[in-house]
């Protein structure tokens, strides 16, 4: 869709540009993101984006917290992925200290990554599809989801924010006979994926919203720093599991499911890709759980060496990297910097949205999966 | 891939470190953007896409600042992290024209740490309301937060603080003594 549209009656009615907020309250902005749009007619001319709203200084904070308590502020970033926070800053202070994490703890760490992966995803799936109308996988998507917070409440007694790792490995084993649950819950999720496939990916009115909404090139996604889903849907093979392998994804087998045309449809076909990889790699972890230790040697007083090092992962959001700058003599970072996914995402959507329809706006928020907790930190 | 700097932009790179696997470049501020430049465009850097862009304040040195780039190359799948050494006053040019990434990012760094960003696009506060004074992440800015005294009057705020007007009016002494015998 073109900005070229005719503008015959443009003598008679009143054609001025029309600027409209959207949100900070509105339902399908998914927290508090406040879109600024101009508008021509029912066409968005420029949008411009707001945030900060909740912006709590976490990096700030974080500069006057001990490397231990800091694992729980990184749970308050991404909170429906809190798990995959605790791991890129877990990662990143091991690799400041050296630290070798034991084998059983990155296969532990893997398998909370990657169910995490999934919860996060049902929880984009549901409000995704309920933004564009299809009410029904809101509800199916949740109960799914709620299955991995069960997990995760068996495995460290909270539902969203874990505090599930720790520098050098894991607080906690796994309790007994919970793999066999993971194991069921994966054959149960299988299932329920065609079931959701089987309400959106044929359907005609997904398809006419999502199909060519929000096209995008590879080479400019690239540029516009996009990462994750909304990169890989414009057919870039990019995946930190992949490229730069952490935990242990080197020893997983899995496939990157990539996009070709670049557009909303295509992001949702590769998200629900990665709820069959993340199953498959959630089925290897399980079985070839090594047994061993939990925790690598690590000293009592957690005291880096001076230097710096940015490392990143892939949460579910995209690239999640950690800057941090230790000066080898205080118990807290010098400086400590998220690059958060949401952020860079979100900040790709004046771009994808100019050109669209008002009702495309709600698809294509929706379609970057953002967290405005990540966002604003 | 570091010697190719050294060689196409010859004088910029001040100092190579490499240190638990990653390469860092400390590059000259005025050359900032010929170095960019080679690491797009070269094809054995082939730097695409700017992952980070973010900033570290060291507050006894003279050039206080250090602004970080973090790049990848989506091709030839490397990082380097390329940086420069500011003062308070220096400006440092944007990198927008190269990636469209560094929009926000560049906003960010100049939002929370003050640094002089030019040839910026769209160089407005990010995450913190547009009238806010100070600069968050800077070494020298507190912790807690100001409570009900920045809504009253911010000025006084920044007094008790001692942190200089963002607008470059200054703290005079008197006035800084004045608002502390006040709280007192």
């Amino acid at each position: 869709m073109t900005l070229e549209a005719p503008r015959a009656a443009a003598t008679q009615f009143d054609t001025d540009e029309l600027v409209i907020n959207m949100g900070p309250q509105h339902p399908s902005t998914h927290g508090v993101l406040r879109v600024v749009l101009k508008l021509d007619g029912e066409r968005v001319v420029d949008a411009d984006c707001v945030i900060g709203y909740i912006h709590r200084g976490i990096e700030k904070l974080s500069e006057n917290r001990d490397w231990t308590q800091i694992i729980l502020l990184t749970d308050r970033m991404d909170y429906v992925a809190a798990a995959t926070n605790n791991l890129g800053y877990c990662q990143t202070v091991e690799k400041l200290m050296q630290i070798e994490v034991p084998r059983r703890a990155r296969y532990i760490r893997t398998l909370l990554a990657e169910l995490q992966r999934i919860a996060s995803h049902c929880l984009w799936l549901g409000t995704h599809a309920m933004d564009i109308g299809a009410m029904t996988v809101l509800l199916y998507a949740f109960r799914e989801r709620e299955f991995v917070l069960d997990l995760f409440e068996e495995f460290c007694g909270a539902r969203l924010t874990y505090n599930s790792m720790r520098i050098g490995g894991l607080p906690l084993d796994v309790p007994p006979g919970w793999d066999r649950k993971v194991l069921s819950f994966c054959d149960l999720m299988e299932t329920k994926l065609s079931d959701y496939e089987t309400l959106l990916t044929n359907n005609r009115i997904w398809l006419k919203r999502t199909r060519d909404v929000g096209v995008i090139s590879g080479d400019e996604a690239i540029g516009l720093g996009l990462c994750g889903p909304p990169l890989r849907g414009s057919g870039v093979p990019r995946d930190l599991r992949k490229d730069e392998p952490y935990a242990a994804y080197d020893e997983m087998e899995f496939n990157v499911p990539l996009g070709t045309r670049g557009d909303t449809y295509d992001r949702y076909l590769i998200r629900m890709d990665e709820f069959r990889e993340s199953i498959r790699i959630i089925r290897q972890a399980v079985e070839g759980l090594p047994e061993g230790p939990i925790m690598g040697k690590v000293p009592r007083l957690i005291k880096p060496p001076a230097g710096e090092t940015y490392h990143a992962i892939e949460s579910p959001k995209g690239e999640l990297g950690y800057f941090i700058v230790s000066d080898g003599k205080s118990t807290n970072p010098y400086r400590f910097r998220v690059r958060p996914p949401s952020f860079c995402n979100l900040q790709g959507l004046k771009r994808l949205v100019t050109g669209h329809l008002v009702a495309d706006v709600v698809a294509l928020i929706g379609t970057i999966d953002i967290v405005l907790g990540e966002v604003d930190r | 891939m570091v010697t190719a700097v050294r060689n196409g932009v010859p004088g910029a790179v001040q100092q190579v470190s490499f240190w638990v696997g990653d390469w860092t470049i400390i590059v000259a501020a005025d050359r900032l953007l010929d170095v960019m430049r080679f690491l797009k465009d070269d094809a054995a850097a082939a730097f695409d896409y700017c992952s980070d862009v973010t900033a570290a304040d060291w507050p006894p040195r003279e050039k206080r600042f250090d602004v970080i780039y973090c790049l990848y190359s989506t091709r030839l799948r490397h990082r380097l992290r390329v940086k420069v050494r500011v003062g308070e006053e220096e400006p440092v040019e944007s990198v927008t024209s190269l990636w469209p990434a560094a929009d926000w990012l560049e906003r960010e760094v100049y939002d929370q740490f003050g640094i002089d960003i030019v040839n910026h696009p769209d160089r407005r506060r990010i995450l913190m309301p547009d009238q806010w004074q100070g600069y968050p992440q800077r070494k020298d800015y507190p912790l807690e937060g100001p409570g009900e005294l920045l809504m009253e009057n911010p000025q006084d705020w920044l007094r008790v603080r001692n942190i200089p007007d963002e607008a470059g009016a200054g703290v005079d002494a008197a006035a800084g003594t004045d608002a502390d015998a006040e709280i007192e």
